[in-house]
């Protein structure tokens, strides 16, 4: 492949890598615990949570990569990182 | 048509016939004449360019990168402690390929703080990407300027430029100018076309980030690039010849060269001096000529080698000093490379920094150093100070 | 084929102090020089910017492009703007036989010149008050230099102050230049 001058390039998106296939660990959220704060949400670094319309957060598992600080921040400890098995 | 006026204003007036569609620039002693000169132009609306006004020189080229990027003929101008404030993205402009052109007014880099003129400040950007062009006088300094900009635009080369010439000794110095028109101007410097564009209907990104794996032939590329510039400063500066009568297809130049014992290679105003030496020294019977450097990046090693084949010694007349360094100078290396396995001493004599006064006698005095075979030096040492 | 020989060059050396003009002063006559038909090269000695620190200016006159880019040295003239200067400063230094020294002096006094030089004293501050109302006296000086050397024609000067200032002032100067040059010209 010919280099572009001055290594110009059409721009991707993140979106096309399904980074859920990263992860070894998933988080498991229970409704049961949530207080609904919506911390999770803001602190995801993929921004991969989003919430219903009961306000609970649901986390998008194609691009979750498993990094676990969802359940480290979760005041209610509401979210465990189980081992996934694939 | 002939006039006469300050360098500063000669290259400003230069400018505003190449039609920049951007300026960009921080103020900086010697080369607020210039950018005072064209935010009135802009003001006073003879210059159909948006100046963008900023608080840094790093802010003013980085401006100068996005408006080139946007698909903008770009000019910026700066020295000494602006320039290397601008060293980071001085090989961004280069590593994008993007045709900007910039006129460096030579001044001194601190510490110690000086106000006045050496090359210290171009030279040490020597490996950015950038051609370097040096200026010996007010007419050369603008009309190397129509020169860059043909170069830099071409779609062969796309790198960008500087346009080098000594502050105060050239840019406020009054001297009569040849002014082209702006129909020959026109004629020579067709509107720029981009080949990459940022734009927000087809965006595309710039400068991404390269692996191991492309690095190197990105860089191989800009040096490929180079070699491409060094061909078309010798057509587009016959061509500006043709247009406006004054041939720039030399990248060097040969003064009285022809039966020389020694040569001097110089840079820059510094030239004009060392004529008017070699005119003296001539006159009591001392063979000596001048080989000129028009242009440093691209490096014309065949054309020195070639000019200087014939003489005995070469005295290479520094107004850098590359510190630490066997030759003091850091010119002198390359010419000794290029005259490498022909038995011709090269030396050379750092001189005139900080705005040190050269005379015609310093000219006849390195020559008898040469002669005597001391060189790689700095000359003219006060020796009560040391 | 360049002509190496019978470059003829003349150099002017201003002294002054900052704020004084002296630098407006060497480029006006240069452009009065280039307007009268000769090659010529105005510079400063660059970055003292002082008020009221000495300051120097140059200018070259020649009948061929100018290549030197050295200060002046060995003037053919000098133009001393405030004779204060004079135990400070070494303004007759290199002053070559034969030139001419302008000095802007009160008093008339008998200042030590060099050997066949001839000495010009002028109360150019005088003039500048009468007729400008400000102790600027370059433009003065500039009317007493054309008059003395005959390097620039009065015309050309009067030209060169109406392009650099607007209107009422340029008249002014104008003004203040003739009566110097009248005065050096009849006192020859």
């Amino acid at each position: 492949m010919a280099l572009n001058i001055g290594c110009a390039a059409k721009p991707g998106r993140a979106r096309d890598n399904r980074t859920g296939s990263w992860r070894v660990f998933i988080p498991r959220f229970s409704r049961e615990k949530c207080s609904k704060c919506g911390l999770c949400i803001l602190i995801c670094p993929e921004g991969c949570i989003s919430e219903d319309e009961e306000g609970m957060p649901v986390p998008d598992y194609d691009y979750c990569k498993g990094c676990g600080v969802c359940a480290d921040e979760c005041p209610a400890d509401a979210i465990e990182m189980e081992l996934e098995e694939k | 048509m002939r006039k006469i006026m300050e360098g500063s204003h000669a290259v400003a007036e230069a400018v505003r016939l190449i039609r920049p569609g951007v300026i960009s620039a921080y103020p900086i002693t010697p080369q607020t004449h210039i950018v005072e000169r064209l935010a009135e132009m802009v003001a006073d609306g003879d210059l159909d360019a948006d100046y963008i006004t900023v608080e840094s020189e790093f802010s003013a080229l980085s401006a100068c990168l996005g408006a080139s990027a946007a698909g903008s003929r770009v000019y910026s101008a700066t020295t000494s402690q602006g320039l290397a404030f601008m060293f980071e993205v001085l090989f961004n402009v280069a590593g994008m390929r993007q045709p900007v052109v910039m006129s460096i007014v030579n001044r001194a880099l601190g510490a110690p703080l000086s106000i006045w003129n050496d090359h210290q400040d171009s030279v040490s950007c020597r490996d950015s990407g950038w051609f370097q062009l040096y200026a010996e006088d007010a007419q050369e300094s603008m009309d190397l300027h129509f020169l860059a900009y043909r170069v830099a635009e071409d779609h062969d080369v796309l790198l960008p430029g500087f346009v080098c010439f000594d502050g105060f000794i050239l840019s406020h110095t009054y001297e009569p100018v040849d002014m082209p028109t702006q129909e020959e101007i026109d004629a020579y410097l067709p509107p720029f076309v981009p080949v990459n564009v940022l734009d927000a209907k087809n965006p595309i990104s710039m400068g991404m980030y390269a692996t191991p794996d492309y690095y190197t032939e990105f860089r191989y590329d800009i040096d490929r690039a180079m070699d491409r510039a060094k061909d078309l400063l010798v057509t587009a500066g016959r061509e500006l010849g043709e247009s406006i009568g004054r041939d720039y297809s030399g990248l060097v130049e040969e003064y009285r060269l022809e039966d020389a014992d020694t040569a001097f290679v110089a840079m820059g105003s510094l030239c004009g001096t060392v004529k008017d030496a070699i005119d003296e020294m001539r006159d009591s019977g001392i063979k000596a000529g001048l080989l000129k450097i028009r242009s440093y990046r691209p490096f014309p090693r065949a054309e020195i080698a070639k000019a200087l084949s014939g003489v005995s010694r070469v005295a290479v007349l520094e107004k850098n000093v590359s510190l630490g360094s066997a030759m003091k100078g850091a010119v002198g290396p390359e010419v000794k490379d290029a005259l490498w396995g022909s038995g011709i001493d090269v030396f050379s004599y750092v001189l005139g920094l900080g705005g040190r006064d050269v005379r015609k006698k310093d000219i006849a005095a390195i020559n008898a150093l040469s002669i005597a075979g001391k060189g790689d030096m700095f000359y003219g040492l006060r020796e009560e100070l040391i | 084929m360049l002509n190496y020989v019978g470059i003829l060059l003349k150099e002017l050396r201003i002294h002054g102090r900052g704020g004084q003009g002296s630098v407006t002063a060497a480029e006006l006559i240069a452009v009065a020089a280039f307007e009268s038909g000769a090659f010529s090269q105005a510079f400063p000695a660059f970055g003292v910017e002082r008020r009221g620190a000495p300051v120097q200016a140059f200018v070259r006159f020649s009948d061929q492009k100018i290549r030197l880019r050295s200060q002046i040295y060995e003037p053919d003239y000098i133009i001393v703007q405030d004779s204060t200067l004079i135990k400070d400063v070494p303004v007759f230094s290199g002053l070559k036989k034969g030139g001419i020294a302008i000095i802007n002096t009160e008093k008339a006094e008998d200042y030590q010149v060099p050997e066949g030089v001839r000495l010009i004293t002028l109360d150019a501050t005088k003039i500048a008050l009468d007729v400008l109302g400000l102790p600027i006296a370059n433009t003065a000086l500039m009317g007493a230099f054309a008059a003395a050397t005959g390097e620039i024609e009065f015309s050309a000067l009067e030209s060169a102050l109406r392009d650099r200032f607007p209107g009422p002032l340029a008249e002014k100067n104008i003004l203040a230049a003739r009566r110097a040059f009248d005065m050096v010209r009849e006192g020859v």
